[in-house]
């Protein structure tokens, strides 16, 4: 998440630095009609320093809390860092050696399928949820404002709070969900949600993908109120209602939106830790490890921090990928 | 125009002090460590008895055992998770507390980066202690943490539940299976116990594992298989409910309190919760053993007090004096008393299991008990994750018990 909204506000930066070139030349050609040279020589020395001393809380700003973090981290992946470290401040260089032993354990394949299908399930039904829901409270009906609002609880809840919550619901002798399908007598023994190989997996996303509903939907619903409603009404009056409408006017207007909630999504689902950790702490048998899981473990629980950050890395870079995909597809849309 | 640029001037350099704020300020951080010459009038302690009864019962002895030093005591207490990340923060910032609390286990981890002090540097006494305790508290032979009470796992069962099946509390593995599965019947298990992907899944198991002659070193051996094997039975058979392998300690307490287990195996920090259910009526045996002749070997558990390096001579002296007294013969029995845990000396044990019946069993528990980081030191958070990671590949079933300690150890 934090490397979209870093890039974000680059462009932004960019755009308004290019502003800032655009107006300073404007007025330095009237400048060049009403003055002589050397004033204006120094106008533009004295304007040059203010657009530094502009950009410098911010250069600063990203340099420590963006900048020395992931040198920090890169640095550290190439080091035997051990506890010890911490108090002599010795971390041997290994070269490569961190990332050969992550990339060659066998549980790096584990982790790395759990991490696409866990990531793929999540994106999947947080969108198709959420844009089902934010097209149906495009409809006016009385209420609707409230349970959109109430629709945004599992954002507001911290996630430990929520996973205990679902760790209970979930669990199979006593939880709420098997006791619910037990009554309807859809199930009459207990579904092992949080603790079958086959199912724990599907459980987690499931919980994700109720955490994941409320953004979708609050940045579909802005992107659906964007799209003018002549469209619609012209669109009506050669026959295009219901699907058609859908498929021809809202899809298309709404691509941007899309890309961006899409984008977003993958980086943040990605980086999911404290969702898996307190439901299922990446078991059973590590059927729900995930790489996020996996350096975490390493990091603070087996103490290996050259590792943890290897394998932090290859996360990163991970979701590099989709960074540059999202910064390649809002460049295209600006250009247009 | 010259006007626009003069109101732009003190933007300019609110921005200018803004960037050099954060500057000024770390650049005060470093100047408050006193002079080691000064008499010691406050020490710092640190522990993770950060919540109620036990947050006080140590704030108590430690604020008697300051005053008997002549100095105040200054503590903080944090969660028990954060505790490791803290000690490693502060001992790269260099403001470690003057006398530090760890669990058992992170100690050997601790005293290799160097930032403890060997307590034979203080001459405070190591003798009559139980041996496990000792070795807990060693690294490369010599002594840098002490425990006043420990701790271990045991068997616990519903009297109740027990008498009306026709069912004697079970001292061998054989008679641990038919008992547990005599014991369950509709939502009732005959047991509980954690097997949780995290050491605390590992620390449940050792037991079994180490009274049968499994050893750390090599999980890959026949005698771990067998402690597994009755692991993977107990759940495959229904009498353990599978959702061990996501519950904690806790978990197991409240199934074992609700009815829903009639035994189970957990630590006598939970006595105070039981007790508070007058209806519950409970009895405390070893973890049984696979033949009779074989003696039940217990994981050791407790928190050890340390030392840090801390550079000041004077300081370390006092907290020394602090670490001493907190393990005196008086403070273990009280704090063993009142926090139902064990004294860690030896010596002590015959008058403490007198004194306290509900806690004979693991009094008498934690003579033969074992360290989890006596063979293996640091080497042992990476072994405990073999070990658990073979424990919920077998009871998932997706190996047998051997095979999946052998993949475990190959890792």
């Amino acid at each position: 998440m934090s490397l979209t909204t870093d890039s974000s506000q680059a462009n932004q930066q960019a755009r308004s630095r290019a502003n800032q070139r655009a107006k300073p030349g404007s007025d330095s050609v009237r400048a060049r009609e009403e003055s002589p040279s050397p004033r204006r020589r120094s106008r533009k020395r004295r304007e040059r320093l203010f657009q530094w001393l502009f950009l410098v809380p911010a250069v600063i700003y990203m340099a420590l809390f963006f900048g020395y973090p992931v040198v920090k981290n890169i640095v550290m992946s190439f080091q035997d860092y051990t506890t010890a470290t911490f108090f002599t401040g010795e971390a041997p260089w290994v070269g490569l050696a961190n990332y050969a032993k992550v990339l060659s354990s066998s549980l790096f394949s584990t982790s790395l399928v759990n991490t696409a299908l866990f990531t793929l399930g999540s994106i999947l039904g947080q969108f198709v949820i959420g844009l089902a829901l934010a097209i149906f409270f495009q409809r006016k009906f009385p209420l609707n404002g409230i349970l959109r609002s109430l629709l945004l609880l599992p954002w507001l809840l911290p996630l430990i709070v929520s996973s205990a919550v679902w760790r209970w619901i979930l669990d199979k002798d006593s939880g709420a969900l098997n006791r619910f399908l037990g009554e309807l007598h859809i199930v009459n023994t207990g579904v092992p949600w949080l603790t079958s190989t086959s199912l724990a997996l599907i459980a987690v996303v499931g919980v994700n993908i109720w955490i994941g509903i409320p953004f979708n939907l609050t940045i579909l619903y802005g992107g659906l109120q964007e799209i003018p409603d002549e469209l619609y009404e012209a669109g009506s009056l050669d026959g295009a209602t219901g699907w058609k409408a859908f498929r021809h006017i809202t899809w298309p207007m709404l691509r941007p939106v899309v890309s961006v909630v899409l984008v977003l999504g993958v980086v943040y689902t990605l980086k999911v830790l404290d969702i898996i950790l307190g439901l299922t702490n990446g078991g059973p048998a590590n059927s729900t490890q995930t790489i996020a899981t996996q350096s975490y473990d390493l990091s603070f629980h087996e103490f290996k921090f050259g590792e943890g950050a290897a394998l932090g890395n290859v996360l990163v870079v991970i979701s590099l990928v989709f960074a540059v995909l999202y910064l390649r597809a809002s460049r295209r849309s600006v250009d247009e | 125009m010259k006007s626009a640029i003069r109101t732009r001037r003190p933007l300019a350099l609110a921005v200018a002090a803004l960037v050099g704020l954060p500057l000024a300020i770390t650049g005060c951080g470093t100047t408050s460590s006193a002079s080691s010459t000064d008499a010691v009038k406050e020490i710092s302690v640190m522990d993770y008895y950060n919540n109620e009864p036990d947050k006080s019962f140590i704030g108590d002895a430690l604020t008697a055992c300051g005053i008997k030093a002549g100095v105040t005591i200054k503590r903080e207490t944090v969660p028990g998770k954060s505790l490791v990340s803290k000690v490693l923060q502060q001992s790269s910032s260099k403001t470690l507390p003057d006398v530090l609390m760890l669990d058992n286990p992170d100690l050997q981890q601790i005293a290799a980066t160097g930032a403890l002090a060997p307590l034979s540097d203080f001459n405070i006494s190591t003798t009559d202690f139980a041996p496990g305790v000792l070795s807990a508290g060693t690294y490369k032979d010599k002594v840098y943490g002490l425990a006043p009470t420990v701790n271990t796992i045991a068997l616990f069962y519903n009297k109740d539940i027990l008498a009306k099946a026709g069912v004697t509390p079970p001292t061998t593995w054989d008679e641990l299976k038919t008992a547990a599965t005599k014991l369950t019947s509709g939502e009732q298990y005959g047991l509980a116990f954690n097997a949780n992907p995290t050491y605390e899944g590992t620390w449940q198991f050792l037991p079994v594992m180490w009274s049968n002659g499994g050893d750390e070193k090599n999980i890959d051996t026949p005698e771990t298989a067998q402690a597994l094997q009755l692991w993977t039975d107990l759940v495959k058979d229904g009498s353990v409910s599978s959702s061990a392998l996501n519950w904690t300690q806790a978990d197991v307490k409240d199934q074992f309190m609700a009815g829903k287990a009639a035994m189970m195996v957990n630590g006598p920090w939970q006595i105070p919760a039981l007790d508070k259910n007058a209806a519950l009526h409970y009895g405390v045996v070893k973890i049984p053993v696979r033949d009779a002749s074989q003696t039940a070997v217990a994981p050791l558990g407790g928190e050890v007090w340390t030392v840090p390096q801390t550079g000041n001579k004077a300081r370390q002296a006092k907290a020394a004096e602090v670490v001493a007294c907190m393990n005196s013969d008086e403070n273990q029995l009280a704090l063993a008393k009142v926090r139902n845990t064990i004294p860690s000396k030896t010596s002590l044990a015959a008058k403490f299991a007198a004194d306290n019946p509900k806690l004979s069993t693991f009094t008498d528990l934690i003579k033969t008990a074992r360290a989890r980081t006596g063979e293996l030191g640091e080497g042992w958070p990476a072994q405990a994750t073999k070990i658990y990671t073979a424990i919920q590949t077998a009871l998932t079933g997706k190996a047998s018990p051997a095979d999946a300690l052998k993949q475990a150890q190959g890792q």
